[in-house]
C-alpha cells in the first residue's frame, strides 16, 4: 500500500491468500523457492539450460497425454496408428512432432545443463548430492528416452531395441534369463512393445516427476553456484540477505520466460521446417513397419546415444574369457556412470574453470572434442578406422574424468575473488 | 472393364516372364557393372496442384494395381489435391471403395508369391527412399534378358519388380555410343585441326530408348515419372504444406512476444545494473 492513501480493507484477492496461508504454506513457498529465494546475480546463458529443461519436460508431458489419446499400443497396430495421429488427428501431426523434437531438444539441453556443472564446478560440495540427483535424472531420462523410441513400432525402433536389449544377455550366467526377462518374450515382439509403452508412460515419467522435484528441494537448499563458483551466501548483508544475490522472482523469472521464448523459436523452426532433422531426430528405416527378418542395413540409436553407442562398439575383443560385447557394454556403463563421481574426482581449490589452470581447460576441451567425435562416430557404419578412432575418442574421454585427481591438484590456479564479478 | 485391364496387364507380365525366361542368353545381357547411369536431381514441388493431380492420376492407372497406400484416404487426398469428390469417385476409385476410405489395393494376397515378395505399400516410400532416389528409379529401367522380368534396373540392381511403365518408355538398352570427349578443363574436347568439331569417343553402357517403342517420348516419360514422385512425396506426409503455413504464423508470432518479454526483462533487469 502507497503511503498517503487511506487505508482499504483487505481485497478479496488477499483475503483469499490469507485464508489459504493459514491451511496451507502458500506465501511460505512462494517465497522460499521464488520471491525469496537469492540466485547470483552473474548468471550466464549456460544457466538457462535449467529452466529450459522444465520447458521441455512440460512439452513431452503435453504432447505425450495427447498422443496417448490416439496412439495404440499393439504389434499390430502401433505403426498404422502413428501414421493416423499425422494424418486423420486434427493437428496430430504438430502433436508428434513435438513429441519427437522434444525428445531431441530435451536431450541437448541436459547436455548443456551438465556441461555447465562441468565447467564452474557446480557438482562440488555442498552440491554433491544435488549432483547425484541430477545424474539420476539423466539415467532416468536415457531410460524414458528408450523405452519411447520402441513406440513408434519402425523397423529402426525395432532394431535399436532389440540390439540394446541383447547386450543384456551378455552378461556372464543370467544374462540370457535377463533379457528375456526385460523382453517379456524370446525375441521382440508386441509383448515387448506393450510393457514399455506402460514403462514409458506410467512409470519412468512419475519417477522423472518426482526426481525432478528432489533436485529443486536439493537445489534450493544449497542454493545455485554460479560462473566464478563464489558462495554468495558467506557474504551476507544486515538482514541476511547476499550481497551478491537477487530474489529469483521477478529477475530471473523474467530472464528465463525471455530465453524460453527464444528457444521456442528455434524449437518451431525445427519443428515447422526440418522435424526429422534429415534422418538424426526420426531415423530412414523409421518410415517401414518393424520387420523381424529385415534388418536395417545400418543400425544406429539417435544422436543423443551415439557417444555411448560409439564407446559400446569400440570394444572389439574379449578379455578373461568374457566376449567383447560383454566388455563394450562394461565401457559403456563406466562412460555414463563416471560423471557421478566428479564431486569426489575434482580435487581443485577452486571451482569455476574461470580460476583454474591450463590442465583443466585442455581436458576439458579434450572431453568436449572425444564427445562430439564419438557422437559422430556412433551415427557412421563401423569400419576399422572409425573403430580405432573410437577406441581412442573413449580414452580420451575416460582421461578427463580419471587423471582429474592428479591434474586438478597440479596445475597453477588463478586467485579467486571475494564477490562475483 | 477395370478387372479385365488387370488382368490383361497380369497376362502381359506374366507373358513377358515367360518370353524372357525362353529367349534368355547369358552372353545378350548387359553386365549390370558396366552399365552407366547419372543421378539426376529431383526437387518435389507441392505448390505444383496440376502435378500433383496428373501423379494421383497416374498412381491409380499404373501402380495402385499392385502397390496400396494403406494410411491415405481418397478423400484428403481429393481435398489437398483440389479435386471435386465426384471426379474422384468417377475417375479415380476403381473398387467399390466410398471416398473416405483408404487407398487400398485390390491385389490378391496371393500375389507376394508372384513376384518372390509382396508389392510394398507406397504411403510412406518417399520418406524411407528419398523422391530423388524414386525418379532415378523409374528413369533406370533397361532391357536384360537374363532376369526374369526381360528387365533389370541400375538404382535398384535385380530388382524383383518388372518395368510397368516399359509401354510408356519403350525400351530402354545399354548401348554403346559415340558421346563428346571431355578435354582437361572440365569442357568438350574439340578437334584442333576442325574449328567447331567436337571430339567424341565410343562409350559403352549408355542407356538408350529405342526410338518408337514407347507411346510417350523422353521428354513426356521424365515429366510422367516427375508428377508420380511429386505426388508420392505429397503423399508420404500430407501435412506439409498446412506444417509450411503454420509455421510462419507461431514463428512470428514468438517474435513479437519475444521483443515483449525482452522488454519486459531490460525493464526489471535495471534495478539490478
Amino acid at each position: 500500500m502507497r503511503a498517503g492513501t487511506p487505508e482499504l480493507p483487505p481485497s478479496f484477492l488477499a483475503r483469499g491468500v490469507a485464508w489459504l496461508d493459514e491451511r496451507f504454506p502458500l506465501t511460505e513457498t512462494w517465497n522460499y523457492h521464488l520471491a525469496r529465494y537469492y540466485a547470483p546475480k552473474n548468471f550466464n546463458f549456460w544457466y538457462f539450460m535449467g529452466a529450459l529443461s522444465l520447458l521441455v519436460l512440460v512439452i513431452q508431458l503435453g504432447s505425450g497425454v495427447w498422443l496417448t489419446m490416439s496412439y495404440v499400443p499393439s504389434g499390430e497396430q502401433a505403426f498404422a496408428s502413428v501414421e493416423y495421429i499425422m494424418r486423420d488427428v486434427d493437428m496430430g501431426y504438430i502433436i508428434r512432432y513435438m513429441h519427437t523434437t522434444g525428445a531431441s531438444a530435451f536431450f541437448l539441453v541436459v547436455y548443456l545443463h551438465m556441461f555447465r556443472a562441468m565447467l564452474y564446478g557446480s557438482y562440488r560440495k555442498p552440491r554433491e548430492l544435488l549432483w547425484l540427483i541430477g545424474m539420476a535424472i539423466f539415467l532416468v531420462l536415457m531410460a524414458e528416452g528408450f523405452f519411447g523410441y520402441l513406440l513408434p513400432w519402425g523397423n529402426m525402433s525395432f532394431w535399436a531395441a532389440q540390439v540394446i536389449v541383447s547386450l543384456f544377455s551378455a552378461i556372464p550366467f543370467v544374462g540370457e534369463s535377463l533379457a528375456t526377462w526385460i523382453r517379456g518374450d524370446f525375441v521382440m515382439s508386441g509383448i515387448t512393445l506393450t510393457r514399455f509403452f506402460a514403462l514409458h508412460v506410467v512409470l519412468i515419467p512419475i519417477v522423472l516427476i518426482a526426481l525432478v522435484f528432489l533436485h529443486l528441494v536439493a537445489l534450493h537448499h544449497v542454493g545455485s553456484n554460479n560462473p566464478d563458483g563464489i558462495e554468495i551466501k558467506r557474504n551476507k548483508d544486515a538482514n541476511g540477505i547476499p550481497r551478491d544475490g537477487i530474489p529469483f522472482h521477478p529477475y530471473y523469472v523474467v530472464h528465463d520466460i525471455n530465453a524460453s521464448v527464444i528457444f521456442l523459436i528455434l524449437f518451431c523452426l525445427v519443428l515447422f521446417y526440418a522435424p526429422e532433422m534429415g534422418g538424426y531426430f526420426i531415423e530412414k528405416p523409421n518410415f517401414e513397419e518393424a520387420n523381424p527378418l529385415k534388418t536395417p542395413e545400418h543400425i544406429a540409436p539417435v544422436w543423443y546415444y551415439t557417444p555411448y553407442y560409439a564407446m559400446l562398439r569400440a570394444a572389439t575383443f574379449p578379455l578373461f574369457g568374457l566376449d567383447a560385447k560383454f566388455w563394450g557394454m562394461v565401457v559403456m556403463a563406466v562412460a555414463i556412470l563416471i560423471p557421478a563421481a566428479l564431486p569426489w574426482l575434482d580435487r581443485s581449490p577452486v571451482k569455476s574453470i574461470r580460476y583454474k589452470g591450463r590442465w583443466s581447460k585442455a581436458m576439458l576441451g579434450i572431453f568436449v572434442v572425444s564427445f562430439l567425435v564419438l557422437g559422430y562416430l556412433g551415427t557412421i557404419a563401423p569400419s576399422p578406422m572409425a573403430t580405432l578412432a573410437a577406441q581412442i575418442g573413449t580414452m580420451a574421454y575416460l582421461s578427463y574424468f580419471l587423471l582429474m585427481p592428479w591434474y586438478t591438484q597440479v596445475e597453477k590456479i588463478k586467485p579467486v575473488p571475494d564477490r562475483v564479478t | 472393364m477395370l478387372m479385365k485391364m488387370r488382368v490383361s496387364s497380369f497376362v502381359l507380365i506374366f507373358g513377358l516372364m515367360g518370353l524372357s525366361a525362353a529367349f534368355a542368353d547369358s552372353s545378350q545381357c548387359p553386365v549390370e557393372a558396366d552399365v552407366q547411369w547419372q543421378s539426376e536431381p529431383m526437387h518435389p514441388d507441392l505448390s505444383d496442384l496440376p502435378s500433383l493431380q496428373r501423379g494421383f492420376r497416374h498412381y491409380v492407372n499404373y501402380c495402385l494395381g499392385c502397390h496400396g497406400l494403406q494410411y491415405q484416404r481418397y478423400e484428403r487426398t481429393a481435398d489437398d489435391l483440389a479435386i471435386p469428390h465426384d471426379l474422384v469417385e468417377e475417375h479415380l476409385i476403381f473398387s467399390d471403395q466410398m471416398i473416405g476410405q483408404q487407398i487400398t489395393t485390390a491385389m490378391p494376397e496371393a500375389s507376394s508369391t508372384w513376384f518372390g515378395v509382396a508389392p510394398p505399400d507406397l504411403t510412406l516410400v518417399a520418406k524411407l527412399r528419398d523422391p530423388q532416389w524414386l525418379y532415378n528409379y523409374m528413369n533406370a529401367f533397361y532391357i536384360d534378358p537374363c532376369r526374369p522380368f526381360g528387365v533389370n534396373n541400375k538404382v535398384f540392381p535385380n530388382v524383383g519388380m518388372p518395368h510397368v511403365l516399359i509401354g510408356l518408355q519403350g525400351n530402354q538398352r545399354a548401348v554403346c555410343t559415340d558421346v563428346p570427349m571431355m578435354a582437361e578443363n572440365g569442357g568438350e574436347a574439340r578437334d584442333p585441326l576442325v574449328p567447331g568439331r567436337v571430339l567424341t569417343e565410343e562409350q559403352c553402357g549408355v542407356l538408350q530408348v529405342e526410338e518408337g517403342t514407347g507411346t510417350l517420348n523422353e521428354e513426356e516419360y521424365r515429366q510422367f515419372t516427375w508428377d508420380l514422385v511429386n505426388f508420392l512425396h505429397y503423399v508420404a506426409e500430407p501435412s506439409r504444406m498446412d506444417r509450411y503455413r503454420i509455421g510462419v504464423y507461431v514463428i512470428l508470432f514468438l517474435i513479437f512476444l519475444a521483443v515483449f518479454t525482452w522488454l519486459l526483462n531490460r525493464e526489471f533487469w535495471k534495478d539490478v545494473r
